[in-house]
């Protein structure tokens, strides 16, 4: 069996950052299995420009951005594997994985970097009532037949869900000679960055129906049309408000599931909120040695940061490394709670020994606040009291922890984010 | 001109073939769909009904029971998924005890075997997720479960094999009495045959009405159903019941022999017998109902939901027999539920009836084997690694829900009556039906349809018909 310092378990946009990040701290055994035929994972299809304003401060487009890290991993000899489906790892971190050259085999790790991406929340997990035709189509899905292999899947369309994808998928057709007709979001609030809103429906015209929903899709072999609704503030349709749309496609963007089916096989605790591992400071989960990072640990709106938290998570997996397989002490544990509309953070634990000087701590809110102060606490005590014009579900927010001021504050149990009103 | 055509493909038309298939006749199926199992077939159950609560002494309790019996050792003939996994039907309330054990009287009538009453203790000791509601319960161990794709195909495929042909995409638009038997007017050209068999489910009374003066009506009523993930799979392992009210079986949650959870059927009668739409009454009410028997349902992963019409005959009974006034004309009509468990039973009646009719001879070349796609899953590593050496393909996941790989894909397309389409592969081999619910691999299908099939990505269908998937190229793509 061959053997690894550490594994990644998927070469896209988290797992080529976690690499190069790994060796660029020292650790030479390093390899990437990837199961697509190339490198870059979802970016490949994502051909608008937009990525690495963060990172590299300048707008590039998916590939560009894949691009350069793929030139990373290349020069800095990093191995990987293409069209390799990792089917099963154990808590050992034995991998089994598969593809056509190959075969069946098993690799072992001293570490592993989950980076598997996530998928998109599907018509049936949604329960849409209605025919099933042809035509209704998650909206990564249409993108990849769009740009990848050059078909359209449609002329006519409705997009039901306002998230990132869906809004550049609307531009995309738009562009492509198609006609958009409406896009339509269940709640009161956009799921989306504010920019593809602006950018990929204002200035095409498009409508933005808020509080709406698909409650019938029609046509027994290709789509023909769909009833919207008006929805209540329990998202349960209002009766009497429907709108029946003529359309031949119905494009999905109703929310991305991060991708743990081999997270949950290797046995690490879950986080209900994410849908991600549990994590701690060093992006480690549960299990010894075993990192997360990117979309399967938890949904990002810009791959600028999942770069970032990939690098974090490939040093903290070379120290691991480096230090005889080990992150030191497991104690003292210091809880970080999400409260008053922050629905998670990422880590949710924190152990100080370990930190770095600094660390980022990221999360999302619950609906939309305006005016308002996302708020620190360690213990009872408030530290940070930042006020923000308008803070959103579709953006992710980040505070950033030093390591000298937790040090310095005596009997520190608790890290306490919230967001408080003006 | 044929000795016996069969309308329809679904379950008992593909049983009726395949048990016909033993004599040496010329035979036809024809189909409307591009497919066989596409009608009601491809949308109910899956259940392998142990008979108890079909009215003894009918023709339904005859071919439930001895289509249950038959079930085992046809799905190891014919290498189809089949579980002997066991019913229960609750029962709520003390008032409706006295009807628990009526139908458990039935069932000792019908003489279903090793039926019994469970009390309370007993019943949640079998299943521990079943509500407290729940008071007692009929225990029927030779209920079982199956894969209702795998049953209607591998018959058809059998049939297939021993010189049955399959007419796809045809239908027939009226049937008319000639001296030698009947001609059918198809929209592609007529048929000549000595026989027909009228296996048109939903639409059998349209047949039977066209050569008949003793007119029947069969009503589409509409089953809504909605399929739980496989992490969801571990619920219950038995098949669970509730007391059936006037509309059937009621609401029954069941593991599925592929491991997920079904939730379902609703039963509401509806005039447009093509139509399987679902509602969204439907599916909350199957989902509040399923929570009667098994509270902690975690409805939130639902993958997908269906719907399939059931055949009802106004008399709610099995119509198998020559017709009276039609000689050589013979209905299998009315095929409501119990019907996927009475095929078998259903297929070999029919065959005799027409055997009586036609006196054929045993087709000394039939066999009645017929091997199901590899799953590599079930190999041994070390067969497994041997086999993707030999095959690479079976070492390319193309589903990564279900982990379906290329080999198992172009098997589905090229043996006999072989997929078309994007369904086609997904009932066949599972491909598409897993959590994503074909978002990944939908694509990459296609591209393997179209390569395999020698067709334009543009003539890939998701079930036949005008139900193609894209519809052009895009403005690049155009000039290249």
């Amino acid at each position: 069996m061959n053997s690894y310092d550490i594994v990644i378990i998927g070469g896209g946009p988290a797992g080529l950052a976690a690499a190069v990040s790994a060796r660029q701290n020292g650790i030479d055994s390093i390899l990437i299995l990837e199961r697509d035929s190339q490198l870059g994972g979802i970016l490949n299809q994502c051909i608008h420009n937009g990525f690495g304003l963060h990172t590299f401060k300048e707008e590039l487009t998916g590939p560009e951005y894949a691009k350069r890290f793929i030139d990373q991993t290349e020069e800095l000899n990093i191995e990987y594997k293409l069209n390799t489906m990792v089917m099963d790892i154990t808590k050992d971190k034995i991998i089994t994985a598969m593809n056509r050259t190959d075969g069946l085999f098993k690799i072992e790790a001293k570490a592993i970097i989950l980076a598997m991406g996530c998928r998109e929340r599907s018509r049936g997990a949604l329960n849409i009532p209605g025919y099933r035709p042809a035509g209704v189509y998650s909206a990564g899905t249409a993108q990849r037949l769009v740009n990848i292999d050059g078909y359209m899947p449609g002329k006519e369309v409705v997009i039901l869900g306002s998230g990132d994808i869906g809004l550049i998928m609307a531009r995309r057709m738009t562009l492509e000679g198609a006609k958009v007709k409406v896009v339509a979001e269940l709640m009161p609030y956009s799921g989306g960055l504010k920019r593809n809103i602006v950018q990929c429906l204002d200035d095409f015209g498009i409508p933005l129906k808020l509080s709406h929903t698909v409650v019938n899709i029609k046509g027994k072999e290709r789509l023909e049309g769909i009833t919207l609704a008006q929805v209540d503030s329990q998202g349960k349709p209002i009766p009497n408000t429907e709108e029946d749309y003529s359309c031949d496609t119905l494009l999905l963007s109703c929310g991305l599931i991060p991708e743990n089916e081999l997270s949950k096989g290797i046995g690490v605790d879950m986080e209900a909120i994410t849908n991600g591992p549990l994590v701690n400071e060093s992006l480690e989960t549960s299990i010894d040695g075993v990192f997360a990072c990117g979309n399967v640990l938890h949904v990002h709106d810009l791959v600028d940061f999942v770069s970032k938290e990939a690098a974090a998570a490939g040093k903290n997996a070379a120290k691991y490394i480096k230090n005889n397989c080990s992150m030191g002490e497991p104690e003292p544990t210091i809880s970080i709670l999400p409260t008053d509309g922050v629905r998670y953070t990422v880590p949710k634990m924190l152990h100080i020994h370990r930190m770095e000087e600094k660390l980022t701590v990221r999360f999302r809110v619950g609906a939309v606040y305006k005016n308002c102060y996302i708020s620190v606490y360690f213990n009872s005590q408030q530290i940070l009291h930042r006020k923000k014009a308008i803070i959103a579900p579709g953006e992710m927010e980040e505070i950033k922890l030093k390591k000298a001021d937790l040090e310095a504050f005596d009997g520190l149990e608790t890290i306490t984010i919230k967001i408080e009103e003006a | 001109m044929y000795d016996v055509v069969i309308i329809g493909a679904g379950v008992t038309g593909s049983a009726a073939a395949r048990e016909l298939s033993r004599y040496n006749l010329n035979i036809c199926v024809v189909e409307k769909e591009e497919d066989v199992c596409c009608g009601t077939s491809k949308a109910n159950s899956g259940i392998v009904h142990s008979g108890i609560d079909c009215i003894p002494g009918t023709l339904m309790a005859q071919m439930n029971i001895l289509g249950n019996r038959l079930m085992e050792p046809l799905s190891k003939e014919l290498d189809f998924p089949f579980k002997r996994n066991g019913s229960l039907i609750l029962c709520f309330s003390k008032e409706d005890l006295p009807r628990l054990e009526e139908l458990f009287q039935r069932g000792i009538t019908s003489k279903i075997p090793n039926i019994r009453i469970l009390n309370k203790e007993e019943l949640h000791e079998m299943e521990p997720n079943i509500s407290d509601e729940a008071i007692a319960a009929i225990y029927a161990p030779t209920g079982g479960i199956v894969c209702p794709f795998g049953m209607n195909i591998s018959m058809a495929e059998n049939a297939a094999a021993n010189g049955v042909e399959f007419k796809f995409d045809t239908e027939i638009k009226n049937i008319t009495k000639n001296p030698n038997g009947y001609t059918l007017e198809t929209d592609n050209n007529s048929i000549e045959t000595r026989c027909v068999v009228n296996a048109a489910g939903v639409h059998a009374d349209t047949f039977h009405n066209m050569v008949s003066q003793n007119k029947i009506h069969i009503t589409a009523r509409r089953g809504e159903y909605c399929l739980l993930d496989k992490t969801a799979g571990n619920l219950v392992s038995k098949t669970i019941f509730q007391l059936p009210g006037k509309y059937g079986k009621g609401i029954l949650v069941t593991p599925t022999v592929h491991g997920n959870t079904l939730i379902g059927p609703t039963a509401n009668d509806h005039e447009n017998k093509d139509s399987t739409r679902t509602t969204a009454d439907g599916l909350s009410h199957v989902c509040e109902a399923a929570k009667r028997s098994i509270p902690s349902i975690p409805v939130r992963q639902i993958i997908t939901s269906f719907s399939g019409n059931r055949a009802h005959e106004d008399h709610h009974e099995f119509i198998i027999e020559e017709l009276a006034d039609a000689p050589c004309f013979i209905d299998a009509a009315g095929i409501e539920s119990p019907g996927l468990t009475s095929a078998p039973a259903i297929g070999i009646r029919i065959a005799e009836i027409v055997c009586n009719l036609l006196k054929p001879a045993k087709n000394p070349n039939f066999d009645g084997t017929r091997k199901g796609i590899l799953d590599p899953k079930t190999l041994s590593e070390e067969e497994y690694a041997a086999l993707i050496k030999d095959q690479p393909a079976y070492g390319n996941i193309i589903c990564r829900c279900e982990m379906i790989t290329e080999g198992e894909i172009l098997d589905a397309i090229h043996r006999p009556l072989g997929a078309k389409s994007l369904d086609g592969i997904k009932r066949r081999t599972r491909a598409g039906m897993g959590r994503c619910q074909a978002g990944f691999c939908s694509p990459k299908t296609m591209e393997i349809l179209a390569r395999e099939l020698q067709v334009s990505l543009l003539d890939i269908t998701k079930n036949g018909g005008n139900s193609h998937m894209v519809i052009g190229y895009t403005k690049n793509a155009e000039e290249v």
